[in-house]
């Protein structure tokens, strides 16, 4: 299975990945041989077959509609690398 | 004192022979004098430790009612939410980070009134099978300072090793809790899918991921299990049951009980001291009345690579919430907020985390999501059906934990498919939401424990803890050398 360099650029810029060029490298071969081992599941004939999302059978965990008491805002802004009137800041994004 | 199981413990201060006080000098004591060379914690809480068990001592002296764990000091793995404390997950990403609440897990044991001596060290995000991962320090085996102590929950496991916790809990994705626990001589139980609640236990492989406990015994495994377990609205994962006691319904009467061996686990690729140790635990089996039986599991060796999908997909979707806003490390120079995005991730990850962020997001990517993903999940069904076909037979099965003991330190970083392979024993039972349990079944040549593993059907935890206490009952346990010979 062969992995381009161009595709583990894509693939890093879907992730939101910043790779220098010898990450890029040993990444490109990484998931070579990994994705060379995932193919031995192509050996497996599944046609027909439902997948499992879950290993528990289980339908959607539904709850009403309450209204509680939930966290401070000073609490969870707490962490925020930077916060400001009550809110999470981020560089601007609109002119 | 350390040297005490956590139930001696708890028993020996509901009894008022000790202070929970004592209890936790003595665990604090001993993490001095041992954890400069063992590295099982990231975060120690000595002062905050010391108080709550005087606000335990405090209640036991006035008759109050306390939870069933009163004064017993224990640890958590870090990247279970602690209030205020730091939780870290081991990664630069969340180095700073104070959770706003505690994780159910985290709640349950101050209900219980345990006392917190800190957080564990583990294989950053969880990812990992050596511990080497954490961006913080190495955790080395108690057993054997030149190895490591197994993983992800490598501090978990060294710390109850070295009797630097009475108990700890860990979790398990593909085996984190139970290689560790082989690695490091202790019990591990990875319980069935849905059991523990996952509230505040930071995401690795939601499909996966599970709690359990880390302990010297089986007992202590039990009594632990009772006081982790149980529905939570707050899971959507919880499973809603009832839960007779573990502890009260230990038996290690055994006769009858149906043992099945899947040959695919007793082959090639597994060490031959190993194979012999498990072996003598099956010889044990049939000498206390269990009726011991070949099982098959043919597609154990797709189990792996379907992991790995699996894993890595969930992960990659999981992760992509660390982008320097809301909590944990934000890069400092950058140009806009797509560029915050990217320094944060890039700057905040390590290596074996980016390696599984891109496996998943090029298994989930377009053109590629049938061949790898659903493909995965559907392998998944079929493994599923193996293990139902096992149990028509068997009540539970047993299987060696990892194909050796504990490897040396720096042995397996440089190839992830070597690592990988660590978890070949392991990582079905997740993928089929089984519970299992691992005791130390022997010691190779080396003095190293051996593992071994017991498996379960779906909240089949009693059957798995019976079995477990009557092996261990055979089996003469050698403790580490750690800290002077004793």
């Amino acid at each position: 299975m062969k992995i381009t360099k161009e595709e583990v650029l894509h693939v890093a810029k879907l992730a939101k990945l910043n790779l220098s060029e010898e990450e890029t490298d040993t990444l490109r071969s990484d998931m070579e041989s990994i994705i060379e081992f995932a193919n031995t599941l192509s050996e497996l004939d599944t046609e027909g077959v439902v997948p499992t999302a879950h290993a528990r059978y289980m339908v959607n965990a539904f709850r009403e509609d309450v209204i509680k008491e939930s966290y401070k805002e000073e609490d969870i802004l707490k962490n925020a690398p930077l916060a400001e009137d009550g809110g999470f800041a981020v560089p601007k994004v609109v002119e | 004192m350390y040297k005490y199981t956590a139930h001696e413990i708890r028993d020996m201060i509901k009894n008022k022979e000790i202070s929970s006080v004592e209890a936790t000098k003595a665990a604090l004591s001993r993490i001095d004098d041992v954890e400069e060379t063992v590295g099982s914690f990231i975060t120690v809480l000595g002062d905050e430790a010391i108080k709550s068990a005087e606000a335990v001592d405090k209640k036991i002296a006035s008759n109050e009612e306390t939870g069933s764990l009163a004064g017993v000091p224990m640890a958590l793995k870090d990247n279970m939410c602690t209030k205020d404390v730091l939780t870290t997950c081991a990664s630069k990403m969340l180095y700073n980070f104070k959770p706003p609440y505690d994780s159910t897990v985290a709640k349950k044991m101050k209900d219980a009134d345990a006392v917190l001596l800190g957080k564990v060290n583990m294989d950053e995000f969880a990812m990992g099978s050596s511990t080497e991962n954490s961006y913080f320090k190495k955790t080395l085996n108690p057993y054997d300072i030149t190895r490591v102590p197994g993983g992800s929950s490598g501090g978990s496991a060294a710390a109850v090793a070295a009797d630097e916790a009475y108990f700890t809990l860990g979790s398990d994705t593909g085996g984190s809790i139970r290689q560790p626990a082989a690695f490091c001589g202790c019990v591990g139980l990875k319980p069935t899918y849905g059991a523990v609640s996952r509230f505040g236990l930071v995401a690795f492989a939601s499909s996966l991921d599970q709690i359990g406990p880390m302990t010297k015994d089986v007992k202590d495994c039990a009594m632990v299990l009772d006081n982790i377990v149980g529905y939570d609205c707050q899971d959507s994962t919880s499973i809603n049951t009832e839960y007779k006691s573990f502890e009260k319904n230990l038996s290690s009467d055994i006769k009858g009980l149906k043992i099945g061996v899947p040959s695919q686990y007793m082959g090639a690729g597994i060490d031959e001291e190993i194979l012999n140790s498990i072996n003598a635990s099956l010889e044990s089996f049939k000498a206390l009345g269990a009726e011991i039986g070949e099982a098959s599991l043919p597609l154990n060796k797709y189990a792996l690579p379907a992991y790995y999908i699996i894993s890595s997909a969930e992960a990659s979707s999981n992760l992509a919430r660390y982008d320097g806003v809301k909590y944990g490390y934000r890069a400092e120079n950058f140009e806009d907020l797509s560029d915050l995005y990217l320094k944060t991730r890039s700057e905040g990850f390590g290596k074996e985390v980016k390696r599984r962020i891109m496996i998943g997001t090029y298994a989930l990517s377009s053109g590629y999501y049938d061949a790898y993903y659903k493909k995965a999940q559907q392998v998944r069904t079929q493994i599923m059906q193996d293990f139902s076909q096992a149990f028509e037979k068997f009540d539970c099965l047993v299987t060696p934990v990892s194909p050796t003991t504990a490897f040396k330190l720096g042995e397996k970083t440089s190839d992830p498919m070597q690592m990988y392979m660590a978890d070949i024993c392991t990582v079905s039972v997740n993928i089929g939401g089984l519970p299992a349990i691992v005791i130390p079944c022997g010691y190779d040549k080396a003095g190293l424990p051996i593992g071994i593993q017991i498996i379960g059907k779906h909240f089949g935890e009693q059957t798995i803890l019976n079995a477990a206490l009557a092996l261990e009952q055979t089996v003469k346990k050698v403790r580490p050398q750690i800290g002077g010979i004793e």
